[in-house]
């Protein structure tokens, strides 16, 4: 994980988790992109060999303890979301950037639906369409995040 | 080099890993709670990442806090001297009560109530999670925080300590979907539950009868069962009663107190000496040495 540059790749995990947990305002907060969620994704698109299910868990699961959730939740949401755009990187690559947002929107949807039903599970929550919201800020961030990413990978020559 | 032969186990063959994992975890940690002890480990491993997340937000405040005008600084200060005049004068009045109270207390045997410990204590962050209501503040294990310690604002009760760090700690909200509060009206004293809904403004209140007496704008305050919370601090203030014969209960909800979408600092309660049921020579010893200090 550590070899060429692979520090580069957690110090933005790592960043990505502190902007999920970042204190905002209650109106703005409802509209928080899934940030941990799109690093990951980027990650796993560019760099599928280092970056994968086993990866995402870990992550989600230090979201778990972060969020105060019950231990398990988020990772099992995360491991399954990445899970399915690592089966099919190769075509995802090949996307406009546009396209790619559309389909990481649908996974982020996703996320906060296995998310809310492993709650429903544990807890008696209800549904709210504001759960969903994330996934709009998600889709605009998407394509922000991959030039910048991009352009993060191509300056330390992660590979 | 991207290797063209993948090494390693297959993505199934992860997934199915982690997801077995995942569920061992929450089945450990939901239904076993055996991961209560180990939270609070991983809550100081990542407390670290905690206090980074909240520098923008403590910068600002320090920034607003220092580049005040001195016209604002000259206001504000005459204020609390006019506030404290008041609160000083309600002072006076309560120590002749509390003493009046705890003799009227002692000679019908009650237990007399002593002065809890008090701490104040920092919001650190505040969960971006939907599905729970916890904040996280800068006081852990290294000050004497315990797990189902009461806190409170400067209006009333914000939630109890959940996990507990080394040093931050974790908050249950009240108006979590897993807490509940015992309540009574402190207009009538009828005994309530008042539950949260894991909406921010909004508790509700289960198995109300219709015959009970709950109007909008009644005040709820502790009722001191249960033991986890100390009697007679404001909880919720009733909006909406919807008496519906057609429905077994009335359906009751109530407002918080507290207000809990702008925490800032909080207070952390200490609990008072474990009460007996009746007075003891002690008590009476101690209320009769705080009279004769007063006086």
């Amino acid at each position: 994980m550590l070899a060429r540059n692979g520090i580069v790749i957690i110090f933005i995990l790592l960043v990505a988790l502190m902007a999920t947990i970042m204190p905002l305002p209650l109106s703005v907060d409802a509209f928080r992109p899934d940030w941990v969620l799109v690093a990951l994704l980027y990650w796993c698109l560019a760099l599928p060999s280092r970056v994968n299910v086993i990866t995402a868990w870990v992550m989600g699961l230090l979201l778990d303890i972060l969020l105060g959730s019950v231990l398990g939740v988020h990772a099992a949401a995360m491991a399954l979301s990445v899970f399915i755009i690592a089966g099919n990187f190769q075509k995802i690559r090949n996307f406009s950037v546009w396209q790619q947002a559309l389909i990481v929107g649908v996974v982020s949807a996703l996320y906060h639906l296995l998310v809310f039903w492993f709650q429903r599970l544990l807890t008696d929550i209800v549904f709210l369409p504001s759960y969903l919201y994330p996934v709009l800020s998600t889709i605009i961030l998407w394509p922000w995040a991959f030039l910048l990413l991009r352009k993060i990978r191509r300056h330390f020559k992660i590979s | 080099m991207n290797p063209i032969f993948k090494h390693g186990p297959s993505p199934q063959h992860r997934l199915v890993l982690v997801l077995f994992c995942s569920s061992l975890l929450i089945f450990f940690d939901h239904k076993m709670n055996s991961f209560e002890s180990v939270r609070g480990y991983l809550q100081s491993m990542v407390s670290p990442l905690q206090y980074i997340a909240t520098t923008p937000k403590r910068t600002i405040d320090w920034a607003v806090e220092n580049l005040v005008t001195r016209r604002k600084l000259i206001e504000d200060n005459q204020q609390y001297k006019t506030n404290e005049l008041r609160y000083q004068e309600q002072l006076m009045q309560l120590n002749i009560l509390k003493q009046e109270n705890d003799r009227l207390r002692l000679l019908l045997a009650s237990p007399v109530r002593a002065d809890a410990k008090k701490m104040v204590a920092e919001i650190l962050s505040v969960d971006s999670d939907p599905y729970s209501h916890q904040v996280v503040i800068n006081r852990g294990a290294n000050d004497g925080v315990f797990e189902g310690q009461v806190v409170i604002d400067d209006r009333g009760i914000v939630g109890q300590v959940l996990h507990v760090g080394t040093i931050s700690s974790r908050i249950l909200l009240i108006t979590d979907v897993t807490h509940a509060v015992p309540v009574r009206i402190s207009r009538n004293g009828i005994r309530l539950i008042a539950s949260g809904t894991g909406t921010i403004e909004r508790l509700t209140l289960n198995h109300v009868p219709h015959s009970f007496d709950i109007r909008s704008g009644d005040l709820l305050v502790t009722s001191g069962l249960g033991g986890k919370y100390p009697e007679g601090y404001p909880v919720a203030k009733v909006t909406v009663v919807l008496q519906d014969e057609s429905r077994p209960f009335a359906q009751v909800q109530s407002e918080p107190v507290a207000q809990i979408n702008r925490l800032r600092y909080l207070l952390l309660l200490w609990p008072e000496q474990p009460t007996k049921i009746f007075s003891s020579k002690e008590d009476l010893a101690a209320v009769k040495e705080n009279s004769n200090a007063g006086s």
